[in-house]
């Protein structure tokens, strides 16, 4: 009987914990009241379905390496506007000529610190919020309709606190001819009380559109304790091709909790690599549905994490549709202490034949302590299908670091660009080229860190 | 410029090098053969320093210094190199990335500039002349899905572009079809000069025909058991090795 009810205290306790923030809810939804109805009703069921499920527990599967107890316990509120804290954004975007890019501080749109000049009419670009007001029509087909909410209570609880976020609308058969960088900056509270966001993001491409984005987040300042808790919904219209990055560089102290969902129609591309070098706690949950027949998914991540970094990636490709093929490789890299779980999932549908899918999961561990957990999961119903899925785990290999020493590399110097190496298995399959030296600039910062060997 | 004497050791508390005594002067080459299990490869990983090798005896000085004190990578900045009988690949990263780096690990020891991209460039473009190969392998990541012949011949890129005073080739030659082992040859020809040595480690006679030798080795049993000029090569190649391993046996 123990087992019962020991647990059933922990989990009373993570309900509990969902109490102030359907407090903050409802002083929130005071002053709210203009929104659309529709909009309204759709967060109201959000924070109720919140409410009754509370902050997941590690006994649930989905959450078995994932103890969210400390941040249950947290006492964060809603984030306010603190635009004047940051001057520039300069170091957070560098490709200035060749992206447009909309900055949002806290949670809320800064169009001071945004650029979007030279933007085609037909595009839309920008701030949900406005999107809300101005672009209604465009909005409420989309906005939390592919978010799966009633299996995952923190994209419940975004979308209950509805607020802000990215919005990119492009018409049939336009191609965007820049990258947009979407940047989620967020700051620190120097007081008592730590804050959250929740930023909400939809993407939305028309048949035949095509488009390059780059969703960051970063902590702005100095480091501070903060919640992160963004959900991402992604259309991408028969036939249309959307490459999306996603950079996550949150201060060590920071949590952040992520979820990203896309739906695709027939013929189209939908490419995804998400990188991961920041926050102390992460974790980044990505259901990407195959629902027209000939889609091609294509889901890419690297994590460079150290000290006592912790990230915990849950991936599910759902093949809804025949002939559609996805293509997945995580790689994950930790030293110190750090810690990365991946969990990819493959749903094939009954009537999804010819089905090819392939997913791979390669960690490399850094130090004796570091730590990596890979767990795929199939469930296949259709049996004309092709399914693969492997998993790497190690340190680096001796036989390979011999090699470049005996070329004159010093021992650091060979376990470096072996390290390197392995990043750049991802690096190579970012089509953008801003993209590509973001993260070469970054892997290369990172290695400067990495702890002396044999230690 | 390479002394050895009386070295001793092996792998994992097995001693399979019993006492080799070996002299290689400036601008010689040496070949070294024998029959599987000889120790010849044994040989040329504890010359190149790698870690998985204990040596239990004996000494080797290299330019007058000693080599067992030194790491792998100090050896290979002192002037050593070693072509690896079964290169491992390198996944991520290109080889020009890759040589550009080692080219650049040397001249920092040697105190020089190092080359940039362009320099580098320059001075590679210079040596796949001189080899008359082209460069489809630079830009591949090291070894990585390269056939057993791209392999080895990107050994010899790497010995060309670092220049070393002492090669060892650690069985280049095998498994390679005679164009190949022909176009292998020719590069060590091309690189032959009065201050660099070679040590090939060979299973094989089919090489000394293109490269020729100015000692011949056996080594049978952890030990040279006889040594002698292109002559002894082309005796193994009639004979085999039994009268030789035999004798050692004996002895």
């Amino acid at each position: 009987m123990s087992m019962v009810t020991q647990p059933k205290s922990v989990s009373a306790e993570l309900q509990d914990a969902a109490a102030p923030y359907v407090e903050a809810f409802e002083t929130m939804a005071g002053v709210s009241g203009g929104d659309p109805a529709w909009l309204q009703a759709r967060r109201g069921a959000a924070i109720a379905r919140f409410a009754e499920a509370g902050f997941p527990a590690a006994r649930q599967e989905e959450w078995r390496f994932t103890d969210l107890k400390t941040l249950a316990r947290t006492p964060f509120t809603l984030a306010a506007p603190a635009s004047e804290a940051v001057s520039s954004v300069d170091e957070f975007v560098l490709g200035s000529e060749r992206q447009w890019v909309v900055t949002f501080v806290n949670g809320s749109y800064v169009p001071e610190l945004s650029r979007l000049d030279g933007l085609p009419s037909s595009v839309v670009v920008g701030s949900l919020r406005e999107a809300v007001v101005k672009h209604s029509a465009l909005v409420e087909p989309h906005l939390a309709k592919y978010a799966l909410d009633e299996y995952n209570p923190l994209a419940a609880l975004n979308t209950g606190f509805i607020r802000d976020g990215a919005f990119l609308h492009v018409p049939r058969n336009t191609v965007l001819e820049r990258q947009v960088h979407f940047l989620f900056l967020s700051v620190p509270a120097n007081g008592t009380s730590a804050p959250v966001t929740h930023p909400r993001n939809l993407f939305v491409l028309e048949p035949g559109a095509q488009a390059s984005l780059v969703e960051s987040y970063a902590g702005a300042g100095t480091t501070g304790r903060y919640w992160t808790n963004p959900v991402t919904e992604a259309v991408v219209g028969d036939n249309a091709t959307l490459d999306a990055y996603r950079f996550q560089r949150e201060h060590t102290d920071a949590y952040h909790t992520g979820t990203t969902y896309s739906t695709q129609g027939r013929d189209s591309k939908f490419s995804l690599i998400v990188f991961t070098f920041g926050a102390g706690l992460s974790r980044h949950d990505i259901r990407a549905v195959l629902d027209g027949e000939g889609a091609d998914a294509t889901l890419d991540g690297l994590s460079m994490l150290r000290g006592r970094q912790h990230t915990d990636y849950h991936t599910t490709l759902e093949h809804a549709q025949p002939n559609c093929t996805s293509w997945e490789y995580f790689n994950g890299v930790f030293d110190d202490h750090a810690r990365g779980v991946f969990n990819g999932r493959i749903i094939v549908r009954p009537g999804a034949q010819k089905t090819d899918s392939k997913q791979t999961n390669n960690n490399l561990l850094l130090s004796a302590s570091a730590r990596a957990d890979s767990q795929p999961q199939l469930e296949i119903y259709a049996d004309d299908v092709k399914c693969t899925h492997g998993a790497t785990l190690g340190p680096i290999d001796d036989e390979h670091l011999f090699y470049l020493q005996s070329r004159g590399l010093t021992k650091e110097a060979a376990r470096d660009m072996l390290t390197y190496g392995f990043g750049s298995e991802i690096l190579n399959a970012v089509k953008s080229e801003q993209v590509r030296e973001d993260l070469d600039r970054i892997i290369h910062d990172w290695l400067k860190q990495v702890s002396p060997m044999g230690a | 410029m390479l002394e050895v004497k009386d070295l001793r050791g092996g792998i994992e508390g097995k001693e399979i090098l019993k006492g080799i005594d070996l002299a290689v002067k400036p601008g010689e080459v040496h070949a070294i053969m024998g029959p599987n299990g000889s120790g010849k490869s044994t040989f040329a990983q504890v010359l190149a320093g790698h870690p998985g090798y204990e040596v239990t005896g004996g000494s080797v000085h290299f330019e007058g210094q000693d080599l067992l004190e030194m790491e792998a990578d100090e050896r290979a900045r002192a002037g050593l190199f070693m072509a690896f009988q079964y290169p491992v690949a390198i996944r991520g990263v290109t080889n020009a990335y890759f040589l550009q780096s080692a080219v650049n690990a040397q001249r920092k020891n040697q105190e020089l500039e190092e080359l940039d991209t362009l320099e580098f460039a320059e001075l590679l473009e210079g040596k796949l002349e001189m080899l008359g190969w082209d460069d489809r392998l630079i830009h591949r990541a090291v070894n990585d899905g390269f056939s057993g012949g791209e392999k080895k011949r990107n050994e010899i890129i790497q010995l060309a572009m670092l220049e070393p005073k002492l090669a060892i080739l650690d069985e280049t030659d095998s498994g390679l079809d005679i164009d190949a082992v022909k176009a292998v040859s020719e590069a060590v020809n091309k690189f032959r000069n009065p201050e660099r040595s070679f040590i090939l480690v060979t299973h094989y006679e089919r090489i000394l025909n293109y490269v020729t030798p100015d000692h011949v080795h056996v080594l049978a049993g952890g030990k040279v058991v006889m040594s002698g000029d292109m002559q002894l090569a082309l005796e193994l190649e009639a004979r085999g090795y039994d009268w030789i391993t035999n004798g050692a046996a004996v002895a």
